[in-house]
């Protein structure tokens, strides 16, 4: 029996280098069937960079073009324009970046890029840290959060960076969270976003159990709590200012289940879960408010 | 035709007639000219070119590997700090083999803040991979864009060409613009062996384990050297159809010279009339014009200086706890030679002051005065 209606092409080759369970090996399998075989991707240092396999071997069947860690943006901006200047515009160019490349050392190229409506796909696979090297925090280290740089005793006090709110005040024309929990949904973005001209950004959740301490086999199960407790919410922005709500779960499940399943969030007392519970809610009632807008 | 223009606009219309194909840079002094003539260019559809209007020179050289790799001819113009902040992308130019052409205008690094000229900001890329030309005159600069392609496109290594800050980018000479035709003849389309490619897809620049790596490096180090005779050979040809040509060095008044000055740069302009004045009074000295600096052509500087009796460097550059760095690499070209000639290395200019006339007179008479220098570096204006 289908569960969901996937197209069946897969332009990602097994053998690939990724851990157990990894969320960021999902997303490119899922991205890349939905743009098809006419794509470019550019992917700066991160996980994905080590993942795709050593020279002279690529998992992936379209062509990839690694670049620094700070220039996913701007390499994706130059492809295009070589492209383009050959009358090639029909290519998808697809700049694919961890949330490192994309919150922190990547946004300066990332915001010119935006600014200036690349043509491109950029893609964050958020994992959450500094993974490639070893588990670091980054802007995107959720509040309470154990990383190597943020150990128990001095967890990450500070929350999440809003990346999507940054992005959609680019008034690019499109900005969309997805998760690899929701495969249809992810796919039906990718395919919305190929079809637009312009800079979109697509800020995909993408679990890492290496560095989440959790199951390799709780991938999925943790991707589709993150958005039942709206700790992940899955929405799209058009133009910068149409908030659409994907995801509304019927009961919000209460953010401990989520938490509970993650290592790096062992350490958590019961006063510090009910903020993060707290801060949750106040996010939430938040993004209703902006997508009821419309 | 003949006009009337700035190193600056040299450099601009020397991409435009190269049919460059994407431009992206990032204004600064001394280097805004280049590209605000560039724009215009793009403006008016005289060149047809994409121009990525970046946030950054980091951004610059990130957008000019990735249309490059696309197979587009790249181009973009920098100085001193924005060549600085490319640095690792310099490097990810080269090892990726991507013939883009770089004019870099030669600018102090601050603090504090300088835009005049010296050579540090090129010269601390010299390790990168890149080519670099280093030209005296504007028409030189033209030149060097377009053979800066036809020499980066045959070899896969990207090459910069440096010009001093005002001395050239502000100053105007006659420049004699060549015609879309004969630039047409002399630099076919850039038609790359290898580039991204949805019908035959490879990942570029993945993983390379220590098996790999070193050849790899090898073959980039096996290209620099091919890259000699390959400039010598398009500036053959460049002067078949041009009518003018550079080498990778010049020796000026050196066939029977006792004291060789070493000089880059605009510096030699000013050294020329320094020779043609000491010539007057008889007195055996000459010229040597390093042009191209990576690949370093040792062979034919030695051929020049071993006729010499002593050799004078004029840098206007330092590596800081060793010296002038063209001093140190022409001392490395004649170590194994039996003839031991004294090497005297001179530092001035640095920050934009003025080299003078004077100044170098004042350097040969300390040559001839001294069978060797007092010091590892002679300082020359310096007022402390
Ligand atoms: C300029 C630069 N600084 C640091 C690094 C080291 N580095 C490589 S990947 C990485 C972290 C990547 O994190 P992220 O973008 O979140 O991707 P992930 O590894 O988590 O998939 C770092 C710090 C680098 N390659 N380049
Ligand atoms: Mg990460």
């Amino acid at each position: 029996m289908k569960i969901f209606n996937l197209p069946e092409k897969e332009n990602m080759r097994p053998g690939h280098l990724a851990c157990q369970g990894c969320g960021a090996a999902l997303a490119m399998r899922y991205t890349l069937k939905a743009l098809g075989e006419k794509t470019i991707v550019t992917i700066p240092a991160c996980c994905w960079s080590v993942i795709d396999g050593p020279f002279p071997y690529s998992s992936l069947k379209v062509p990839l073009f690694h670049c620094a860690f700070e220039t996913a943006a701007a390499s994706a901006a130059g492809i295009r324009a070589g492209l383009d200047i050959k009358g090639l515009e029909d290519i998808n160019v697809l700049a694919w970046a961890g949330d490192g490349g994309t919150f922190d050392i990547g946004i300066q190229a990332l915001s010119g890029a935006a600014e200036r409506n690349e043509n491109i796909i950029y893609v964050c696979y958020d994992n959450e840290a500094y993974m490639n090297t070893g588990i670091q925090r980054s802007s995107a280290t959720p509040y309470g959060a154990w990383t190597t740089t943020t150990p128990v005793k001095h967890y990450k006090n500070r929350p999440k960076k809003d990346i999507v709110a940054i992005m959609a005040a680019h008034r690019i024309p499109y900005v969309a969270t997805a998760s690899v929990g929701y495969p249809d949904d992810l796919i039906r973005k990718v395919e919305k976003a190929k079809n637009i001209k312009g800079t979109k950004f697509i800020h995909i959740y993408a679990p890492c159990p290496t560095g989440w301490k959790c199951k390799p086999d709780d991938t999925i199960k943790i991707s589709r709590l993150a958005v039942e407790t709206a700790v992940f919410p899955l929405y799209e922005i058009e133009n910068g200012y149409k908030y659409i709500l994907n995801i509304k779960p019927e009961v919000k499940k209460p953010v401990t289940e989520y938490l509970k399943m993650q290592g790096r969030f062992r350490h958590l007392t019961e006063k510090e879960i009910e903020m993060i519970q707290k801060e949750v809610d106040f996010q939430w009632k938040r993004l209703l408010e902006k997508c009821n807008q419309n | 035709m003949k006009k009337v223009i700035t190193g600056n606009h040299a450099v601009s219309y020397g991409a435009l007639l190269s049919r460059v194909e994407v431009i992206a840079a990032y204004p600064i002094t001394p280097q805004t000219q280049v590209v605000e003539l560039l724009s215009e260019f793009c403006a008016e559809g005289k060149l047809k070119a994409k121009f990525v209007k970046v946030e950054s020179e980091h951004s610059a050289m990130a957008t000019c590997i990735g249309a490059s790799a696309a197979g587009a001819r790249a181009f973009t113009a920098t100085s001193a700090q924005g060549l600085a902040l490319m640095h690792e992308l310099l490097h990810w130019a080269a090892g990726g083999r991507l013939p883009i052409v770089l004019a870099n205008i030669n600018r102090a690094m601050a603090p504090g803040w300088s835009i005049w000229t010296d050579q540090n900001d090129s010269l601390s890329q010299r390790d990168t991979g890149w080519m670099q030309i280093y030209c005296e005159s504007n028409q030189e600069v033209l030149d060097s864009v377009i053979q800066g392609y036809k020499i980066a496109e045959q070899v896969y290594i990207p090459l910069m060409l440096v010009l001093d800050a005002f001395v050239l980018s502000h100053t105007s000479e006659i420049v004699d613009i060549p015609s879309q035709e004969q630039v047409d003849r002399y630099l076919p389309p850039f038609k790359p062996k290898y580039k991204l490619d949805v019908n035959d897809p490879h990942a570029f620049g993945g993983l390379l384990g220590p098996d790999h790596y070193m050849e790899i490096r090898y073959l980039l180090q096996k290209d620099m050297e091919r890259a000699m005779e390959i400039t010598k050979k398009a500036d053959i040809e460049f002067k078949e159809i041009f009518g003018r040509s550079y080498g990778v060095i010049e020796a000026y008044k050196c066939e029977d010279a006792e004291i060789i000055m070493v000089t880059s740069g605009t510096v030699t302009s000013t050294a020329r009339t320094v020779i043609d004045k000491l010539r007057e009074r008889d007195k055996r000295v000459g010229l040597l014009k390093i042009r191209m600096f990576r690949p370093f052509p040792s062979k034919d500087i030695k051929n020049v200086l071993l006729k010499a009796k002593k050799v004078l460097v004029v840098d206007r550059n330092i590596s800081y706890g060793l010296g002038g760095i063209f001093f140190e690499e022409i001392k490395s070209v004649l170590y194994y030679e039996d003839k031991h000639i004294p090497i005297f290395g001179f530092i001035t200019g640095l920050g934009g002051r003025d080299v003078t006339p004077n100044i170098l007179e004042e350097m040969i008479e300390y040559v001839e005065t001294h069978d060797k220098p007092e010091e590892p570096i002679l300082w020359k204006g310096v007022k402390l």
